[in-house]
């Protein structure tokens, strides 16, 4: 190791400077610190607390109540409702994303197609747009009587569907509406995972007389799953923090079928301000969170040959 | 075999592009007839069956919403937010970033694991008390309780390290022999080479920033000081009958991120992919 | 604001420096802590209003403005759905403004979190321009918080029955009905002459409104012992609570909530139903939405009580200022501009909002009218919520608790033991806080 880089990267201690590296992170880490971390150990703090509307005229009007926010929200018949509401927009939305992620990834990626460049800007604009106006337009697209949708699905015989306002339907609605919105991002890594499949496996398999079906059950499939397990895992995660779509869409509506936890929380902490109960709700949802990241890693399947 | 090659081949490209063509168009529909409505005249939309062209293109609604609505103001707002934002956090992401790859100081490695085990934290969990410190800040209703909470992230120093980690140590020690103290070495060589990075981060960060509405949403209360998606939310609220408005009103919110986008969609590309090679 | 973006200098750009991160968010901080502060010497009148009478008040505002020259009033409108957590937000964020409408259901809790102004000794100094005997007692009661007079109604709300004169007839009386067991008669009456299946009374599910004002007509103060606990299960609330279980049971009242109703108008032109109670918007709606050949066939009458007229609810809006105001006096002229009589009647005319000053009545739109007889009439007759914070809470639980009795899912027993509790269990805080007498209306020092 020359001197120069000794010199440059001396540890801490008694007498030498400090490294120059904290300098660098300095700015960066104060940031997410006070900005970030600090919050979130309040939030769990506030949530041991009955901090609310009283407490925030006069700070000694919040008490310490242990688990009892919890034990509140445990009990809540809408936390549940909330819950069971997120988990269908994330295992129902999460895979169906990635597998139009995928379809579109075969697509643009195979070898006979051109314009691929085009075809891929095509499928990654959606996810570029703000979330908040394609709410509003697929809000209107929705319609039961006016919306595009049912127009469309009224030529091959359904009848119209009120998305946005019946309860059985709402939820669907707005997984739809994330699946258009989101599977560009996933598309652009399956592509970039298809093509680290080496060309000589799928020419091999060629010449071994398997059709293309074949090759991607074969090939493909196995070589890919690590990275689609990854991506469905992830995308889940994110479909946990459901906010945006219900709020400006449906208001959690109807009849509470697309409140979401975030929304919930939101609900709870801006709406009534009962930031105990919120911070318990936000807890929880990190714990939801850490339990699908945990199974992320225990199922994880390894690459195949 | 009873069909040549050639044939099987032609076929295959006849079938890929139709059903190009197909999910294509099906992409893009929603923002066409966004497109599509937002010049139709009052009403129109709003007729069975549907309408998919104006019967006569009209720019009453952008009159409106820059007129009336003054959303004009919304989008300086945005712009000004988003640009304020992506200039500081390029600098206090890149030097982090740069840190974590290449520079050796005690505790780094742990510091890094501490912050990758972050971003397993919803942010939302964060935005009650954060609310309530950036008040105590007096940064409430501000462009400042707007911006320094998001400066510093964690994907962004992720993104940039990963990139870092390619420079050559040889090129950096060079400098250090010469004299160079590390913000010089920084500064003249480090940022000149990884451009790339700094241009996909500066992209996610404008692009972040403009779609960001939860935050906005909480901290402005000053409807003067809203930015475009909170102020489209709220004119949802007042004007919901309008479709056509509305449609205008998307259209003005989605087209500076889209433009952006398609003349720098190898920066982004670049991003997703980076980001993800772990 | 985009002044902000040109400051950022272009030597920035062409060398990027260590410390341009640091640099950067300094300058921001600076720059934007000037963001926030109003500008110019001209006064800047902040006012919210909300919904509908957001967008209303802008020529009024414009009004004022000339009156008051030096004065700039800024009017924001902000929809009902996000009225509440904006009000809750800027509060904690020192960001209210000057003046505000509020829905008077709100105004003890805003009252709690001693956000309001008292306006005692303003109302009393100009008791010429804003005298309490111009209000309705009733509603003027929803303004005041322990004895303190924190906000000047503005417009009001109450509910009255809306019914088929038509049908009225037909099933043999001349008179609406004025006590609950004429009422009953006329409902069944009612239904041997509808439309097979139709169900004589629309009173939806999920709205609060009818069981309190039943369990309220029979008595019933809902809260006892300073709002600190419930009293559903007292005989007085538990009357009044019966009869409005018993609609439902005798198929008189449809057990529906009204996300379940499409069609109201159609349905009450139609025949479906024949008696509504509802609201003062409705007068306007009914006139729109009916087809003409109907608009001679219904009328509005005063609410029924358990043995003589009863009493309904005082709804409606307010205008508070806020405390946290730095220019209270031009706030206080601004309220007063908007309680102008003539102005509120001409409010009225704009927005169908009925004005709270009694004398604004004898304009001729409001004098003339025959609909709203039974509203002025019944305005005379209007009793509060109990004031507490905790009221919309506790409104709600009823209406649960209704709708489970009605639906035949509890006893009236059983529904008004359990919301007994659930209410105690909502009001658990505020006992706590009165044993600590940190009382929640009036806390001494901590300004936000």
């Amino acid at each position: 190791m020359s001197d120069a880089r000794a010199a440059a990267h001396e540890p801490v201690g008694r007498g030498r400077r400090i490294a120059p590296g904290w300098w660098f992170v300095a700015p960066a880490l104060l940031l997410i610190i006070v900005f970030f971390l600090g919050p979130v150990i309040a939030a769990v703090g506030l949530s041991f607390t009955d901090f609310d509307l009283y407490a925030l005229a006069d700070p000694r009007a919040a008490r310490w109540v242990g688990m009892r926010n919890y034990v509140r929200v445990l009990h809540e018949p809408l936390f549940w409702q909330a819950l069971r509401n997120t988990l269908y927009f994330a295992i129902v939305g999460g895979p169906l994303t990635v597998a139009a992620s995928l379809g579109t990834a075969l697509l643009v990626n195979a070898r006979a197609l051109r314009w691929k460049a085009t075809a891929r800007a095509v499928f990654f604009a959606p996810f570029v747009t703000t979330l908040v106006a394609v709410a509003i337009v697929w809000k209107y697209l929705y319609h039961p009587r006016y919306g595009l949708l049912n127009w469309m699905l009224g030529h091959i015989g359904v009848h119209p569907i009120d998305w946005l306002g019946d309860p059985h339907w709402a939820m669907a609605a707005i997984i739809l509406m994330a699946t258009w919105k989101n599977f560009g991002y996933n598309m652009l890594i399956c592509i970039a995972g298809l093509q680290s499949i080496p060309r000589e496996l799928h020419e091999a398999a060629a010449l071994d007389g398997a059709t293309p079906f074949q090759r991607f059950r074969h090939v493909t499939m196995p070589m890919l799953a690590p990275t689609l397990f990854f991506v469905v895992v992830v995308t889940m995660i994110g479909y946990l923090q459901l906010f945006t779509e219900p709020y400006v869409m449906t208001q959690g509506g109807p009849l509470r079928a697309t409140t979401s936890l975030v929304l919930y929380m939101y609900e709870e902490g801006f709406r009534w301000w009962r930031l105990g109960v919120a911070a318990a709700i936000a807890f929880l949802l990190f714990v939801l969170i850490v339990v699908f990241t945990i199974i992320q890693r225990r199922l994880s399947p390894r690459a195949g040959t | 075999m009873s069909v040549s090659r050639n044939q099987r081949d032609r076929v295959a490209q006849i079938a890929l592009h139709s059903a190009l063509i197909v999910f294509g168009v099906l992409s893009l529909i929603p923002l066409l007839w966004m497109l599509s409505a937002s010049f139709m005249a009052t009403g129109e939309a709003s007729s069975f069956p549907p309408a998919l062209i104006p019967h006569r293109p009209t720019l009453e609604h952008y009159r409106d919403l820059f007129g009336r609505l003054a959303l004009g103001r919304y989008a300086l707002n945005s712009a000004f937010v988003a640009v304020v934002t992506t200039i500081a956090a390029l600098g206090i992401n890149a030097s982090a970033g740069y840190a974590f790859a290449k520079l050796r100081f005690r505790g780094r490695d742990q510091t890094f694991r501490i912050l990758a085990a972050g971003l397993a934290i919803p942010v939302q969990v964060a935005m009650l008390p954060l609310f309530l410190l950036v008040k105590s800040l007096g940064l409430v209703n501000n462009y400042g309780g707007v911006i320094v909470p998001g400066l510093a992230s964690i994907f962004g120093i992720f993104l940039v390290r990963q990139y870092a980690l390619a420079i050559p140590d040889d090129l950096l020690d060079a400098a250090r022999i010469d004299g160079a103290s590390e913000f010089r070495v920084f500064r003249s060589i480090v940022l000149p080479t990884i451009k790339p990075v700094l241009a996909t981060l500066a992209l996610w960060t404008f692009l972040a920033t403009w779609n960001d509405f939860m935050w906005p949403l909480i901290v402005l209360s000053d409807d003067r000081k809203y930015t475009l998606p909170v102020a489209l939310a709220g004119l949802v609220g007042e004007h919901a009958q309008d479709v056509e408005l509305m449609m205008a009103g998307a259209v003005i919110t989605v087209l500076p991120v889209l433009t952006l986008f398609l003349f720098l969609q190898r920066y982004y590309v670049e991003g997703v992919t980076e980001g993800s090679v772990k | 604001m985009a002044g902000g973006a040109l400051l950022i200098h272009p030597a920035l750009f062409r060398r990027p420096q260590r410390g341009v991160g640091i640099v950067a968010s300094a300058a921001l901080l600076v720059l934007c802590a000037g963001c926030g502060r109003a500008s110019g010497d001209n006064t800047e009148l902040r006012v919210w209003a909300f919904g509908a009478e957001g967008e209303a008040l802008a020529p009024i505002a414009r009004e004022f403005e000339q009156a008051n020259p030096g004065v700039h009033v800024r009017v924001q409108a902000i929809p009902w759905t996000a009225a509440h957590e904006k009000l809750l937000t800027a509060y904690v964020g020192g960001a209210l403004p000057d003046v505000a409408q509020l829905g008077n259901t709100w105004i003890p809790e805003f009252a709690a979190l001693n956000a309001l102004e008292p306006l005692d000794v303003l109302a009393a100094r100009d008791s010429t321009l804003v005298p309490r005997a111009d209000y309705f007692p009733g509603v003027l009661a929803t303004n005041v918080v322990d004895s303190v007079l924190y906000g000047m109604p503005w417009y009001v709300d109450t509910r009255v029955m809306f019914y088929r004169t038509d049908l009225l007839r037909a099933a043999g009386l001349t008179s609406p009905p004025t006590t609950w067991a004429e009422l009953r008669d006329v409902l069944v009456r009612m239904k041997k002459v509808q439309p097979p299946g139709a169900f004589p009374v629309l009173m939806p599910l999920n709205e609060w409104t009818q069981p309190v004002i039943f369990g309220m007509q029979s008595g019933s103060t809902l809260l006892a012992d300073c709002g600190t606990r419930g009293v559903f299960r007292d005989p007085a609330f538990r009357r009044g609570f019966e009869f409005y279980v018993s609609l439902f049971r005798d198929s008189l009242a449809p057990a529906l909530a009204n996300t379940q109703i499409s069609s109201v108008y159609q349905d009450f032109a139609a025949g479906r139903i024949a008696m509504y109670i509802t609201g003062p918007w409705n007068v306007g709606e009914f006139k729109k939405r009916l087809p003409a050949a109907l608009q001679n066939a219904w009328m509005t009458a005063p609410l029924p009580g358990p043995d003589s007229a009863g009493i309904s609810l005082a709804g409606g809006s307010s205008i508070v200022i806020m405390k946290q105001s730095a220019r209270k006096p031009v706030a206080w002229r601004f309220v007063t501009f908007m309680s102008n009589p003539a102005r509120q009647a001409r409010f009225y005319e704009q927005t169908g909002d009925l004005p709270a000053r009694r004398s604004a009545w004898a304009a001729p739109a409001l004098a003339n009218d025959p609909y709203l007889v039974a509203f002025r009439t019944q305005l005379g007759r209007v009793v509060p919520t109990p004031p507490v914070p905790e009221s919309e809470l506790i409104v709600q639980l009823v209406a649960q608790a209704g709708e489970r009795a009605a639906r035949g899912r509890q006893t009236i027993d059983e529904a008004l033991a359990s919301l007994d509790a659930q209410v105690d269990a909502v009001l658990e805080k505020r006992r706590w806080l009165m044993a600590q007498r940190l009382s929640p209306a009036r806390v001494s020092g901590k300004q936000q």
